[in-house]
């Protein structure tokens, strides 16, 4: 990597950790939000990215995640830092029921994917159904005054989530490039390309697919968690929705499917495209429903269509870094 | 010498197909054994059995004693058989060093070890100068010394090879059955090849099993077989072999 990359790197670093600071609370939540699928994209990078593995179905993982945690701090008063724990374990559990009924089935390409999808929809309907935790009806949090900062409830200013999913953004970019360069990295990069071969060399592929599943799992159980502390509400039919998993994957396949800088780029070219998109359709005056989501939807046609392999492979090979 | 793997009585159908039927062979420690035979002959599918892709139908397989039949191919790997595909398999989208750290992981504890050992590996057959490059842009050849490389980078008892010398140039062939003897006599092991390159059959093998339809018709030492009559007939009977 050369110095003048490390600098842009540095600088946006710098600028990321003084943004609330001198932006405003609009410019704050665009990037909370930006900095939201920053971290989900990476979580399911993991599993996808890396491991070969495409789940569709991630919005399971942030619904379970967000519902313990929410769950626990509105009957119990438990709060979000004891709550997260229950969050972890129980998306790793459940993604490593998805992982073992597929992988000790032999069910695999499309036929995974489907599962996933499935796994999503039979617990939003389940969840649609279950009173305790307020059905379809959605359960609410107590939404305390937005001006003070209770870090130990995650109750509290637009700044404060902004550090919070920021710690998780950077620490996630951590925990990948550390495993990517791991044992693991290398044995799920090989169950992705040829898991015959990868058999071969001695990798039990069932194991190491399944510790794809669980990792990307409890690692987007916490931005469920985040999700349902940041919004104060959780409903089964969007926390679950197929949308949010197509929302979760969209950076990195924007940004680089498998690299380690992909998915955030990808989530901060989303996020200045939504809104861009927005400013210029109110700027032209062509407020017609939908023509939003065409523009949006054309622009990222193109960006698949032209750079197939996302545009993190193509920047790095310009910047001269690896990817 | 001791027995290492112990091929007993193994068949395998494809759906009412018989690929091997009843074959029974012994490949000593420390020797390099050639299984020939004619396109269809069952080779591959007797690779596949020993390596842990297939179930044997019937019949055991013995690796220094212990029962292999039946068990996953990366246990198989782990107890100390390597082997590659007669079908290239790369790991399309990592480097050619990459790949071999894969293998190399099998035995190093850590990753710059494994990086380390695989980079002798990828030095000694010669891929040295590719190392950084993407498998896509090797050549056939080439991908076939990663075969071997990566197979080797596991550190195995027994190396499995499957048509490696295809597709080679003489020159090549021969820097890779240099290479084979080599890693035979010095490191001791033990090797059981596919091959239809005769030159390689030749320069390499201590014993040479002949299997036809599925059925072996044929063993012994290069020279008695490529006497053998019977061993004639099935190569369209042809004279001579050589």
């Amino acid at each position: 990597m050369n110095r003048r990359v490390i600098f842009v790197f540095a600088a946006l670093g710098g600028v990321l950790l003084c943004l609330p600071s001198i932006a405003n609370n609009y410019v704050l939540s665009v990037a909370t939000l930006f900095l939201f699928f920053a971290y989900t994209g990476q979580a399911w990078n993991i599993m996808t990215g890396f491991a070969g593995q495409l789940s569709l179905g991630h919005s399971l993982y942030l619904g379970i995640g967000g519902y313990a945690s929410a769950a626990l701090y509105f009957h119990f008063g438990i709060g979000p830092w004891a709550g997260l724990w229950l969050s972890i374990v129980l998306c790793g559990l459940v993604g490593s029921v998805v992982g073992a009924l597929a992988f000790r089935y032999g069910i695999s390409g499309v036929y995974f994917t489907l599962l996933t999808i499935a796994f999503a929809e039979f617990t939003r309907i389940g969840f649609d159904h279950w009173d305790w935790l307020g059905g379809s009806g959605g359960l609410f949090l107590k939404v305390t005054r937005r001006d003070q900062i209770d870090l130990l409830n995650l109750r509290g200013t637009p700044a404060m989530f902004y550090y919070v999913i920021l710690a998780l953004a950077a620490t996630a970019l951590a925990l990948s490039a550390w495993l990517l360069r791991s044992r693991a990295g290398y044995y799920w990069q090989a169950i992705r390309e040829n898991e015959e071969a990868a058999q071969a060399l001695g990798i039990n592929t069932f194991r190491w697919k399944m510790l794809a599943v669980v990792t990307s799992a409890a690692m987007t159980s916490l931005a469920g968690v985040f999700s349902a502390f940041y919004y104060n509400n959780l409903f089964p039919e969007q926390i679950f929705s197929i949308n949010r998993s197509i929302e979760t994957i969209l950076g990195p396949i924007i940004g680089g499917i498998g690299t380690l800088i992909g998915p955030i780029l990808g989530a901060a070219l989303l996020t200045l495209l939504a809104d861009g998109v927005t400013e210029l359709v109110a700027a032209l005056g062509w407020e017609v429903a939908g023509v939003k989501q065409l523009i949006y939807g054309v622009i990222l046609f193109a960006v698949v269509t032209l750079l197939p392999h996302g545009v993190w492979p193509v920047l790095a090979r310009k910047l001269k870094v690896s990817r | 010498m001791s027995v290492l793997l112990d091929v007993q009585g193994v068949s395998k159908s494809f759906r009412g197909l018989r690929a091997v039927g009843n074959v029974s062979f012994e490949v000593e420690e420390g020797a390099i054994v050639a299984l020939i035979g004619p396109n269809g002959a069952g080779k591959t599918t007797i690779f596949n059995m020993v390596a842990g892709a297939l179930r044997p139908d019937d019949g055991e397989i013995l690796f220094a004693g212990k029962p292999i039949g039946g068990l996953r191919p990366d246990q198989v790997c782990a107890l100390g058989i390597g082997r590659t595909f007669q079908i290239v398999k790369p790991f399309a989208g990592l480097s050619v060093l990459d790949n071999v750290i894969v293998g190399a992981l099998r035995c190093c504890a850590r990753v710059d070890e494994a990086r380390a050992f695989a980079s002798t590996i990828v030095d000694k057959l010669g891929l040295g100068s590719k190392r950084a490059f993407p498998v896509s842009s090797l050549t056939l050849p080439d991908r076939k010394k990663l075969e071997v490389a990566r197979a080797l980078a596991t550190r195995p008892k027994l190396l499995l090879l499957d048509e490696v010398m295809a597709g080679l140039r003489s020159l090549e062939c021969d820097q890779l059955i240099a290479f084979l003897q080599e890693i035979n006599q010095r490191d001791g092991v033990t090797i059981l090849l596919i091959e239809h390159v005769m030159r390689a059959v030749m320069a390499l093998a201590h014993k040479v099993i002949v299997l036809h339809h599925g059925e072996m018709i044929a063993q012994g030492s290069p020279a008695q077989v490529i006497l053998d009559p019977a061993v004639l007939e099935c190569y369209l009977g042809e004279e001579t072999l050589l």
